[in-house]
């Protein structure tokens, strides 16, 4: 993750057959990147500053408009504060059964690969078709989870997905659902790249129980894949969408509202392609400031190494 | 010091065998809902087996309502259209930026970089405006060009490709290889782990995503899988969840099947691409 710099290499005195083939190479990337990356991601900027709508003949700058109808548009705020809610939800949630998994996994010899691959199974299904099945696992009248309550003797168990009370936890412990086995994976690769002697030196060193172990050599030196892991899951949460738009497409009472979702709704089925890009760009500037600040945490771990 | 070590791994499989049933009890649930008829949902009973066997009207219906070999045949031909794609531009890229000296090349890579903080939700209503004026809205072309360009990708291949021996390289050259040759004859074949992972990598994500297939496809004629789900869940199912466990469960067994298949490739290409 760390040799992002490029050899010291003197381009100017490449080969030109050699540079000739770079630039031969690069350009159908470069093109593509172009067109479909880098020109769509500035439109969507400007269309930020517009009150474009599908149809329009012509751009109209509104300046900093979008931005401001955003601050006193409840949606928007609700979407906002939901999506905060999930993200801060999901991420705790997912990583530490993510790591409680792979800890317990690697502790043993028995089930590694049976469990590995349970665990893992929610991360390649579809999703879309699984979460028609929490939709009737959660269902209030007929859902196995509720008619399980009944029987523990629970008199009026909650909606769930159809409740505004806890339609947001419902929706979260799908997302945990989903990305704990995606952790696990991680953090199993995390923990393969510990050498084992580590544990033997600290166990003569006195740390006898497997938790000072745990505390002395595992969580210390799985630092950089836990922060690792802490962004990706921040960012894929963040993403929350596919649940959303199938299961309760923002309601009950729009209590859960989350920011792709409105997006999504705005530009898509209201046809708002301005205020849209503006909430896009809100949601692009979390997941940059997400990323920077895992940059910050990783300058600041590098040093103890 | 042995009854301690039983103990202990006794309580290692309770532990995974209890959060294991959790995370399995939808897939459990489901298949067991897709064979039931729907009075015997509806009395929400907690037996998992059946009292009367459905499932053969439940699947009946499904394939009889659903066009599913369409919807799956739709998946593969954009999971692997943005996948040859993906590779066409990643591959070449990625092997210039790690091996080949030439002018702007850091301007490359920092592009790279830069395109990596992008997610794709970003440019997706500027290319929804292009694509309707250009009329290929709900086509192919809609579905794979957006995910044709995978900075990701170049980013892992140029990482896979630095590690490679340069004499393997100056050795082709020395052949009279074209650099092109050496890109597809020697280097792609030596980097198959990298490729693998990311075609996983890559197919999973495709084969799952939901945001950009509902803004480009109206209709069953170019609709994915996930699409063709959610439309039979609003149309057709309604409320019969029999039918609806049903169509979950033929939609999400192909790639479930190859995941069970190759479980090893899957699990190393989602922590290579995910650890990069």
């Amino acid at each position: 993750m760390s040799d992002a710099a490029l050899p010291r290499a003197a381009t100017s005195r490449a080969p030109v057959g050699e540079a000739l083939a770079g630039l031969m190479l690069t350009l159908p990337a470069g093109i593509a990147y172009l067109v479909l990356l880098l020109l769509p991601t500035l439109a969507a900027v400007t269309l930020a500053f517009t009150d474009y709508e599908l149809g329009m003949p012509a751009l109209n700058w509104i300046g900093l408009d979008n931005f401001r109808e955003m601050l006193s548009d409840r949606g928007f705020a609700i979407a906002l504060r939901n999506t905060v809610i999930y993200v801060g939800t999901v991420t705790p949630l997912s990583i530490g059964l993510g790591l409680g998994a792979a800890l317990l996994i690697e502790a043993g010899t028995r089930g590694r690969a049976f469990f590995r691959a349970v665990f893992f199974l929610p991360v390649v299904s579809l999703t879309v078709a699984m979460a028609a099945a929490w939709q009737y696992l959660l269902h209030p009248t007929i859902g196995p989870l509720n008619a399980l309550l009944r029987q523990v003797g629970v008199t009026d168990p909650p909606f769930w997905l159809s409740s505004s009370d806890t339609v947001l936890l419902s929706l979260a412990a799908i997302g945990v659902w989903e990305s704990l086995g995606y952790n696990m994976v991680l953090f199993l690769a995390g923990l393969s790249a510990i050498p084992r002697e580590l544990y033997a030196a600290a166990e003569v060193d006195g740390a006898r129980s497997a938790f000072d172990r745990f505390r002395l050599v595992t969580w210390p030196l799985l630092g950089p894949t836990t922060l690792f892991v802490v962004t990706i899951t921040l960012i894929r949460s963040v993403r929350v969408f596919d649940t959303v738009a199938v299961l309760t497409q923002g309601g009950p009472n729009k209590a859960s509202e989350v920011l792709l979702y409105t997006m999504y709704r705005e530009g898509f089925t209201y046809l708002r392609l301005g205020y849209s890009a503006a909430i896009t760009l809100v949601f692009l500037a979390i997941v940059l400031a997400l990323v920077w600040l895992q940059t910050k945490a990783m300058d600041r771990k590098i040093h103890y190494g | 010091m042995a009854e301690r070590r039983i103990a202990f791994e006794a309580a290692r499989l309770g532990l995974l065998g209890f959060f294991g049933l959790v995370v399995l009890a939808p897939y459990i649930w489901m298949v067991a809902a897709s064979m039931k008829p729907l009075d015997e949902l509806f009395r929400a009973s907690l037996s998992l087996w059946p009292e009367r066997f459905h499932a053969i009207e439940n699947y009946g219906r499904v394939f009889a309502e659903v066009p599913v070999f369409h919807y799956l045949w739709n998946g593969l031909v954009v999971c692997g259209g943005i996948l040859v794609f993906q590779l066409m531009f990643a591959v070449p890229a990625g092997y210039a930026l790690a091996k080949l000296r030439f002018p702007g090349r850091e301007w490359v890579f920092g592009a790279v970089m830069l395109g990596l903080l992008v997610p794709p939700h970003v440019p997706a209503l500027p290319l929804y405006i292009a694509f309707s004026k250009a009329g290929i809205l709900n086509t192919y072309a809609a579905l794979i060009l957006p995910a044709t360009i995978s900075v990701f990708a170049i980013f892992l291949f140029r990482q896979f490709f630095r590690a490679l021996p340069d004499e393997l390289v100056h050795a082709a050259r020395l052949d009279g290889m074209s650099e092109a040759g050496i890109v597809w004859r020697v280097v792609l074949p030596n980097a198959w782990p990298a490729a693998t992972a990311f075609a996983i990598f890559s197919v999973v994500a495709h084969w799952n995503d939901l945001f950009w297939p509902l803004i480009v496809i109206e209709g069953p004629a170019r609709a994915t899988p996930a699409l063709g789900v959610l439309y039979f869940r609003s149309d057709e199912a309604g409320d019969d969840f029999a039918v609806l466990m049903a169509a979950a469960v033929i939609m999400t067994l192909p790639l479930v099947l190859a995941f069970l298949f190759a479980q090893r490739r899957f699990v190393e290409g989602i922590a290579t691409t995910g650890l990069k």
